[in-house]
């Protein structure tokens, strides 16, 4: 699953640790979500939504080609 | 965000607190486990009633080290938590193939001495900390 949450980040100017303050998650947690290697849940995706203020697919985008 | 707010992260902080109290449980379990195994030889003779209440507090201290411990699992994060589960599954396994196995190496004589339960724990252990170890690399 790509994501554009570093890109998020950055804009905003916060660190991992303060991204991972305000989802209420471990900073190595969001380390490893921006590098693709962890899939967050629906709850956590819908948080780190309701946070950017957008909606979820223009965070999280899944990359199998649809038809 | 501020820095203070970041400080303030009340997911660090709640984890901080339910490290220290599995911590704190661990080490009394500990403490009353030594207490169980030693006292009754060296300190009170055998004197039944006192080895009973000494076997009772330590399985009482043994159950709120456990509930410390769920508390601790459940507060983590979805990330942490998948790791330790995975970790706890892979020392159970091993500890179960592995543990067997060493229990029927006695019967078919393949080793003279009597295998130790502490033994299993012991790899358990390690299993576990080597898994979890593993399970933070994999996520790094």
């Amino acid at each position: 699953m790509k994501n554009r949450l570093k890109v998020l980040r950055a804009e905003r100017d916060w660190t991992q640790a303060q991204l991972a303050s305000a989802l209420e998650v471990s900073r190595q947690t969001i380390n490893a979500i921006e590098k693709g290697k962890f899939a967050p849940s629906l709850p956590l995706a819908f948080k780190a939504a309701r946070l950017f203020n957008l909606a979820i697919e223009d965070i999280f985008q899944d990359e199998v080609e649809t038809v | 965000m501020s820095k203070q707010e970041c400080e303030n992260n009340s997911y660090q902080s709640k984890n901080n607190a339910n490290t220290i109290t599995l911590r704190n449980w661990t080490f009394a379990w500990v403490i009353t486990m030594a207490i169980a195994a030693f006292a009754p030889k060296f300190i009170w003779d055998f004197n039944t009633a006192l080895t009973i209440t000494a076997m009772l507090i330590n399985l009482a201290v043994g159950f709120r080290m456990l509930i410390a411990n769920r508390t601790y699992l459940r507060d983590l994060d979805e990330m942490q938590q998948k790791i330790l589960l995975e970790a706890m599954a892979l020392a159970l396994g091993v500890g179960l193939v592995v543990g067997l196995s060493y229990e029927l190496l006695e019967d078919i004589k393949l080793i003279t001495y009597q295998p130790e339960i502490p033994h299993v724990v012991i790899l358990m252990g390690i299993t576990y900390l080597i898994a979890v170890f593993s399970g933070y690399r994999k996520y790094q």
